[in-house]
Parts: C-alpha cells; sequence; structure tokens
C-alpha cells in the first residue's frame, strides 16, 4: 500500500535499470507477475491432468489423494487407443476435408475480396453490405433446409455437404474472411493496380500477380482460421457422415468417447492425439494466430 | 480497360454471391416455410400456418431450453468477458515472456470441441476428477458438477470460460492501440493507475469490449456440443440448451417443421437481443478514435 502511494517522481533514480529504455514502473511488478501466475494454473492445469492421465495405468489414475507423475508411463495407452479405431483413417479424412476446405475459401474469398475492394460496378456496396449480414445469422436457422438439400441431391454420408460451401466463399459466417481480406485488400496501393492495367493486364492478372503476392499475411490469418475451423468442426460430420470409414477426427473422437466410456487411460491418449495437431500447429505459426485474432477484432 | 471491370467485378464476387444465395438466403426462406408445415421425415409436408408457432407455447420443453441457454449465457458471456479483460490488462503491464504467457492462455482455445468435452467430464468426474480431488484435499465440499441438475449448467460456464483466449487476444490488441498521450494527460493531472483505468482505458476500450460482447452473446446463444456430448440435455433437461433442442427435434424426432419453428424463434431472439445490444451501445460505447483517424 505504502509503494502505491509513493508518488512517481520521488523514485530514485538508477532503480531497475535492466529496464532499459522501458519507464521502469516499480510497485505493482511483483504483484503482476502474481497475478498472471494466479490465472495460468487454472489454465494449464486441465492440459497437465490430461497429460498426466493419458500416460498412467488405470490403477494409479483411480488413486486418492491423486498422484501427478506416472509410475510407469504408460506409453501403450497412446497405441491401444489409437488402433481400438482406425484413428489414422479419421486422420486423413480430416485432412481431406480440411485441405478442400482452406483452398476453396481461400480462392473464392479472396477473389470477391479483390472485386469489392478495387474492382467498381454497380450494386457494388449494396451486394457486399447484403453478404456481411450472413455473418450475423444464426447457423441454426439454415441447417435444417440444408441438411433436407443435401439429402434430395444424394449428397448425405459423403464429403460434398462438409467440403462444398467453403468453394462458394465459406458460405454463411465464411463470409467474414471476405470482409478480412477486403479490409486487407484496401490498404494495398491503387497506383499499383492501374500500372499493371496501363500495361494491358487483366483484373485477373493483377489480381495474382499484384494484390495477392502482398497479402500473404492476411492469407495466411485465413488458411489458419479455416483450417482450425474445419478440423475442430464437429456438427457437421455429426450430420452428413454416416460410415465409420468416412468420420473425421472429432465424429472419431465421439464415438470412441461413446465406446470407452470409462476407459479415463485410453480417451485422454485418444484426445491428447487430436488435440497434438493443432497445438503443434500454433507453435509453428503462432504469430499469424496471434496476428489474425487481433485482425478480426480491431478491424471491427 | 473500364468496360470489362464491371463485368470481371460481378464474375470474382459470383461464387460470394452465389453462397450467399444458396447457402444463406435460400435456407432462410425455406426454413421460414417448413416452420408452416407438420412434416415428418419421409412424409409430406402439410401446410399449419402458425400452429407450430402457436404450440411453442404450451412447449415445456421449449422454454426450458431457452431458460437453461440464457442461463448459460448470462453467466458464461460476463465472466469471459471479465477475466480476459484482467488477464489482458495484466499482460499490457509490460511483462517480460509476453509471448509466452499469451501461448499459456491461448491453449485453450484450440483444443477441438470434442476433446474439451472428453477431458472435462474427466475433470468433473465426481470420484476421480481433478476438481473433486482438488477440493477434498483442500477440505473444501465437492459437487456432483454436470452430474446434478442445479450444477449442470455452472459446470459449463466454467468449462467455457476455461477458452478465453480469444477474447483475452482481442482485448491486448485494443489495449495495446489506446494513445499513450491520453495516459500521460491523465498522469500529468496528478491522475494514478485508477484514474488512468477510469478514465482513458475503459472509455477507450468501450468500442472493443462491445464487440466481444455481441460475438460472445451470438455464440453462447447457439452452444451445442457440449449439451450434445457431455450431458445429453440432461440431468432432468437441465443443460438442454436451444440448439441442441433443435437438433433433438428435427433430426432425432424427425420433426421438421416444429424443428423450423424454433430455429425462427432463436432467430428472433437474435436478431432483437442484438439490436438492442446495438441501441444500448450508444449510451456507453465511445466512438472518438474513429473520428480521430
Amino acid at each position: 500500500m505504502t509503494a502505491l502511494a509513493t508518488p512517481e517522481r520521488t523514485r530514485p533514480r538508477g532503480v531497475a535499470p535492466t529496464a532499459g529504455l522501458r519507464r521502469p514502473r516499480r510497485y505493482g511488478r511483483v504483484l503482476v507477475y502474481a497475478a498472471l501466475l494466479l490465472g495460468a494454473i487454472p489454465t494449464i492445469l486441465p492440459f497437465v491432468w490430461l497429460v498426466r492421465s493419458a500416460l498412467m495405468t488405470d490403477t494409479q489414475m483411480f488413486v486418492a489423494p491423486p498422484e501427478w507423475i506416472p509410475d510407469p508411463f504408460q506409453w501403450s495407452n497412446f497405441g491401444e487407443a489409437l488402433t481400438a479405431q482406425p484413428f489414422g483413417l479419421y486422420l486423413l479424412n480430416t485432412v481431406i476435408i480440411a485441405v478442400v476446405c482452406v483452398l476453396g475459401t481461400v480462392f473464392t474469398c479472396s477473389v470477391a475480396a479483390f472485386s469489392f475492394a478495387r474492382l467498381r460496378w454497380k450494386g457494388r456496396n449494396v451486394v457486399f453490405a447484403l453478404l456481411l449480414t450472413g455473418v450475423m445469422l444464426p447457423y441454426a436457422v439454415t441447417i435444417i433446409p440444408t441438411f433436407v438439400m443435401w439429402q434430395e441431391l444424394g449428397a448425405i454420408d459423403t464429403f460434398v455437404p462438409l467440403t462444398v460451401p467453403a468453394w462458394f466463399a465459406g458460405a454463411g459466417g465464411g463470409v467474414f474472411n471476405v470482409f478480412l481480406l477486403r479490409q486487407f485488400f484496401l490498404t494495398i496501393p491503387f497506383e499499383l493496380d492501374e500500372a499493371a492495367y496501363i500495361d494491358g493486364a487483366s483484373p485477373w492478372r493483377v489480381y495474382w500477380t499484384v494484390v495477392m503476392p502482398l497479402s500473404r499475411p492476411a492469407i495466411v490469418v485465413v488458411t489458419i482460421f479455416t483450417f482450425i475451423g474445419t478440423w475442430n468442426d464437429f456438427l457437421g460430420p455429426l450430420l452428413y457422415l454416416q460410415d465409420e470409414s468416412k468420420y473425421t477426427l472429432s465424429l472419431g473422437l465421439a464415438s470412441f468417447q461413446s465406446v470407452f466410456i470409462t476407459q479415463w487411460g485410453y480417451l485422454m491418449a485418444a484426445s491428447a492425439a487430436v488435440i497434438a495437431p493443432i497445438v503443434a500447429l500454433f507453435f509453428f505459426l503462432q504469430r499469424y494466430f496471434i496476428e489474425g485474432v487481433t485482425l478480426t477484432g480491431i478491424k471491427n | 480497360m473500364r468496360r470489362f471491370e464491371a463485368r470481371w467485378g460481378i464474375l470474382m464476387a459470383l461464387p460470394a454471391i452465389l453462397g450467399f444465395v444458396i447457402f444463406t438466403v435460400g435456407p432462410m426462406i425455406a426454413s421460414f416455410f417448413f416452420s408452416l408445415t407438420d412434416w415428418q421425415v419421409g412424409g409430406h409436408p402439410t401446410f399449419v400456418g402458425l400452429d407450430n408457432y402457436a404450440a411453442l407455447a404450451d412447449d415445456e420443453l421449449f422454454w426450458k431450453s431457452l431458460s437453461a441457454t440464457t442461463y448459460y449465457t448470462l453467466g458464461a458471456v460476463p465472466l469471459t468477458l471479465i477475466v480476459s479483460f484482467a488477464v489482458a490488462m495484466l499482460l499490457n503491464q509490460k511483462v517480460r515472456g509476453l509471448a509466452l504467457w499469451r501461448t499459456i492462455f491461448y491453449l485453450p482455445t484450440l483444443v477441438p470441441a470434442i476433446a474439451n468435452v472428453v477431458l472435462w467430464i474427466w475433470i468433473f468426474n465426481p470420484d476421480f476428477g481433478l476438481l473433486n480431488s482438488l477440493l477434498r484435499q483442500a477440505g473444501l465440499p465437492t459437487s456432483q458438477w454436470v452430474y446434478s441438475e442445479e450444477m449442470a449448467v455452472p459446470s459449463l460456464i466454467i468449462m467455457s470460460t476455461w477458452g478465453f483466449g480469444n477474447t483475452m487476444v482481442i482485448f491486448l490488441a485494443g489495449l495495446q492501440g489506446v494513445p499513450r498521450h491520453l495516459y500521460e494527460a491523465v498522469s500529468i493531472d496528478g491522475g494514478g493507475p485508477w484514474r488512468r483505468f477510469w478514465h482513458v482505458t475503459l472509455p477507450m476500450m468501450t468500442p472493443t469490449i462491445f464487440y466481444n460482447l455481441v460475438v460472445g452473446v451470438v455464440g453462447t446463444f447457439q452452444v451445442f456440443t457440449q449439451a450434445y456430448v457431455m450431458t445429453e440435455g440432461g440431468p432432468n433437461q437441465a443443460t438442454l440448451f436451444y440448439v441442441y433442442y433443435i437438433f433433438r427435434k428435427a433430426f432425432t424426432e424427425s420433426e421438421m417443421g416444429y424443428a423450423s419453428a424454433l430455429a425462427w424463434v432463436l432467430f428472433m431472439i437474435i436478431m432483437v437481443v442484438t439490436f438492442l445490444m446495438f441501441r444500448n451501445a450508444r449510451r456507453w460505447v465511445h466512438y472518438e478514435m474513429a473520428g480521430a483517424r
């Protein structure tokens, strides 16, 4: 408390020289780190619980009070869980769907964003505003007719209902990507386009050789978020996929859970295996993740 | 070139426009017509006017799902906003290892919904789960968590708050965008940290808070996976969230007409709530920054 009351100017010179150019704040520093640690512990704890349970024998898992270090490390949980159901196949299915969705979303959204940002045509702004209303639409309103439509088309139990909408600018909530890319495209100098047009380039060429190469950060952001969204999607596969050989990881994990309902070691091992690729991806592309979330929030 | 511009413009926007028509406008209109029919899957829809909507009034489960969802939203949204704002404030104090801290707090949002559910069923396990084990060790009373009618929704609120990372990152970006000279102005006037918070940080952050509020409310109103996998709407329908009820009606009981009416009511509710939030926003959201740019 006394530290808090100390006026800033009376602070003796030379305190906290490590802070370099920044103005060092002497009070509350410790408090800030203590509070962060206090927040970090409950955030991390579920992960620790996940990993320790995934590596424990059943007998050790049910010891009270709980033990934290597996003894022995039951690596076989992973092997047994992941072979009890064809998780390799699920992984392949998930990757196929995710890649097709990413390609479709990035292509159609960026093309549309280019049109809305850099080409003039009648009714452009009205159309864009209309499209944006799709972002706010609750998906629950459209799932029933969409399901009926795919059923009529005989597309149930195929990847079609899960991937085709991505090739229409993501459809519905995916319009947000058009918005995000358009915002980014607007920041690229228009003189570049003009110069290219004078050289006889078509809008397509301008899109492909001028705007897209300059928009890598935004493209990466859309790629990551579409990938994660598809990877984590549960309702879509649940509605449209029936045959077990077509399951995605999410759907596979759900069915695994209903079979091995009390086999916590297996369940945690399978969960950890489903989480791991996404976490790994995050560590590689961390900067883009944060930029992406930031971009989505700030531009609003 | 200008002649081609319009043609190219429409062509390039076409996938997005078609997508909007096929996957948004079309289904919306269709869903409205479905909602006016009595339609079991496999049979033919018969027109029943507004009967489905009238039937909602007497549908106990409809009211139950509405109140469960509202309860969940009223708990999860404010809690997530407060926690993520507080952590963002801490991270904005020029802490060392910002990237590491940010990663720690962001990680839970990466966990796929279904893996999240499986993990938390185990955490909530009344006999051997993490929460009760810790409570027992601390000598505190334990809980049945998702297995008790009273604690089921609060449990899911706790679980959803764990994924506050996205909201936090947006807050953090907002905080870093607050002009430094405003803080300096308050300091020159002799204001301390508390003053700076109330007179600069909070007002300047209102647009970001508003954004996170709207996104949060619209999102939590459509919560589904937890109810479907974790609780199946129970115990005693305590977690029969609205979208899960729609799902159940449509895809388990095949009552497409009734489910469509439910969906449209949800749509109206979300529109009205969003509209009210926007109207109310004028009173507390400051947009001076936009003008200054």
